[in-house]
């Protein structure tokens, strides 16, 4: 009996959970099809403001610049993060414990003070503002994130197999592209992805370091609220979940997120 | 093919010292065991032959080459690991071919003797299958022949039968057997289990705390052992307690045993197999009998154990069940055995 109810109450907190998150970002789906641009009720379904939206040449170019800095940094950052994954789990060297255990802050830090201190640096070292240190900062953050995920891979990883190869005749590079690089591969996408997701939902850093009329997609969007709403930022606020949710979707199932299929 | 050399080999791993200045020769062709207690070096010794452990002093030849600045694939070995180690993205006949495909030897010379190999192993239908799909035989099989596909000049099996269960391991060592002696390649086998280096190889060798005891025919080990750790290790031995007066080994009770030969020894024993329990004293040349207490007869099917006291000391005997017809359960009996049976140690 009372198995019973935990049941029902443990559903109905699920639901409330879910509605907890989701419900603004419904809503906001919502008013982006909805013809008023005063959110009036009742609602009539439009897609005036996604047409306002591809007409929009600021936003459409702020989208292209965010996903070409998202494919760069995951790409730098997929290919960096995979070659320290495998120097970390090949071999033993001075200092080995303390890197790892550094990697992690960076997660932690709050995006502000990271960005603070990027501009700093950057200026410092005479780098300044613009796409360039964007493009590093998106690096730095996403670095971390595709190093834990492959080298989560790498735990179910045999070190004999690496041994095997090598005893066939295998040089060490023919071993990392014929057995490693294979096995670890779902982690490398997973890894891909959660970078180009950091990037391209980004906005502190990116805000701290691109310069006027230079900016993200999410940067735009911001200085666009202050101007002024219009359910034209719905209307890409909703296109940008869509994909965000598809990329984590993607990447959840290759990181086999909560323990194997 | 080749004859492996290892000369003053040592290696430390922080302060323990896994390799303390091994000597051994592998002759070409032959099936060595190498032998001993987990921690006496015999897997570090089987690595550092492979490549991946470089000895901190010593040579290792292998042929007439000397190896130990040459990386472990360009030693040209055939290796198989306990686990097995087989690449689970690929297919059986990915895995077998891998080393043949590294040496660039074109399809259809390497489908030819992939077939070959999996035919050797009696697996010819499952190339295609991959290794999460097999037995536990199956797969050893399938380690086995892509270690030996490539016609390296050696082969080093780590421990290969270890992970099989009982019956399975009886029938693999009799494969193993047939297999080598058909490649004749140089075979470095290491085993803790010490009837299968016994029956298996053709030399032995046993390590103990990272130096080499002895090494032989696994008859001559087994027969003559350096010490009583090798004695006990390879087998069971009853040593004889008591001291050596005129030739004679006297026991702490009074009872004497006549030694095949008076070359002073550190010990004397007798093999469990060897000895025979009665009732009544038995007499006849060339015999040493010993009285002795019958603690408890264990039966075992076919085989029979017996727990006796001899002179105040526990000693074990066996033999058939059935060549103990009369043998009361406990109770006074007499021990005997062939005097060129007493079994010098060291």
């Amino acid at each position: 009996m009372t198995g019973l109810i935990l049941d029902r109450a443990g559903r109905v907190w699920l639901v409330l959970v879910l509605l907890f998150l989701y419900a603004p970002i419904v809503v906001m789906a919502a008013m982006s099809f909805n013809a008023s641009p005063f959110y009036q009720l009742p609602f009539e379904f439009s897609l005036d403001w996604y047409r306002a939206l591809a007409e929009n040449t600021a936003i459409k170019a702020a989208a292209w610049r965010s996903v070409g800095i998202a494919l760069a940094t995951m790409v730098i950052a997929t290919v960096l993060g995979t070659a320290a994954s495998i120097a970390l789990f090949r071999y033993e060297f001075r200092g080995k414990r303390v890197l790892q255990v550094l990697l992690f802050p960076p997660i932690a830090i709050p995006w502000l003070i990271t960005g603070t201190a990027m501009l700093v640096f950057f200026y410092g070292i005479g780098l300044g503002r613009g796409t360039p240190s964007v493009l590093i900062g998106h690096v730095a953050l996403a670095l971390p994130y595709v190093i834990v995920v492959v080298t989560a891979r790498f735990a179910t990883f045999d070190v004999t197999l690496e041994e095997a190869g090598r005893a066939l005749g295998a040089s060490a590079w023919t071993v990392t592209r014929r057995i490693t690089l294979p096995w670890i591969s779902p982690g490398i996408v997973a890894g891909a992805l959660f970078a180009f997701a950091v990037s391209f939902d980004q906005f502190v850093i990116s805000y701290f370091l691109s310069e006027p009329g230079d900016s993200t997609l999410p940067v735009l969007i911001y200085t666009s609220i202050r101007k002024g709403f219009t359910p034209e930022i719905n209307a890409v606020s909703t296109l940008i979940i869509a994909v965000s949710m598809a990329v984590m979707l993607v990447a959840a199932r290759f990181s086999n997120f909560g323990g194997d299929r | 093919m080749a004859e492996v050399t290892v000369r003053e080999v040592s290696k430390s791993f922080g302060g323990h010292k896994a390799l303390d200045a091994v000597s051994l020769n592998f002759p070409d062709g032959g099936f060595f065991a190498l032998l001993g207690p987990s921690g006496s070096g015999k897997t570090t010794l089987l690595r550092t032959i492979a490549g991946f452990v470089a000895p901190d002093a010593g040579t290792i030849r292998i042929g007439d080459r000397p190896v130990e600045r040459v990386p472990v694939e360009k030693r040209d070995i055939g290796m198989m690991f306990q686990n097995y180690a087989l690449f689970p993205n690929l297919s059986v006949a990915d895995n077998v071919g891998f080393g043949l495909r590294v040496r660039k030897v074109g399809a259809a010379e390497e489908r030819r003797r992939v077939g070959e190999a999996l035919e050797l192993v009696q697996l010819p239908d499952l190339g295609t299958r991959k290794p999460h799909e097999l037995s536990g035989g199956q797969r050893q099989r399938v380690a086995l022949a892509r270690a030996f596909v490539t016609n390296p000049r050696v082969l080093l099996l780590d421990e290969p039968l270890s992970a099989l269960d009982k019956a399975l391991r009886v029938d693999m060592q009799v494969e193993l057997k047939r297999i080598q002696r058909e490649l004749g390649i140089t075979t470095i086998f290491v085993t803790h289990d010490q009837e299968e280096a016994l029956s298996l190889s053709d030399r032995i060798g046993i390590l103990r705390d990272g130096k080499l005891v002895q090494t032989g025919a696994p008859r001559e080990v087994y027969n003559a052992p350096v010490d009583v750790f090798t004695a006990g290790f390879l087998g069971e031995a009853n040593v004889l307690p008591g001291e050596v007066r005129d030739g004679v080994l006297v026991l702490p009770d009074g009872a004497t045993v006549q030694l095949p030969d008076a070359a002073p020894a550190t010990a004397w024993a007798v093999r469990p197999e060897n000895l025979t329990v009665t009732r009544e004293k038995p007499d006849g040349d060339g015999i040493n009998v010993v009285p002795a207490t019958l603690q408890q007869r264990v039966f075992a099917g076919a085989m029979a154990t017996c727990l006796l006291t001899v002179a105040g000391r526990s000693m074990k005997a066996v033999s058939l069940d059935r060549a103990l017809p009369d043998l009361p359960e406990e109770g006074p009996v007499w021990v005997s055995w062939d005097i060129d049976r007493t079994m010098r140690i060291g």
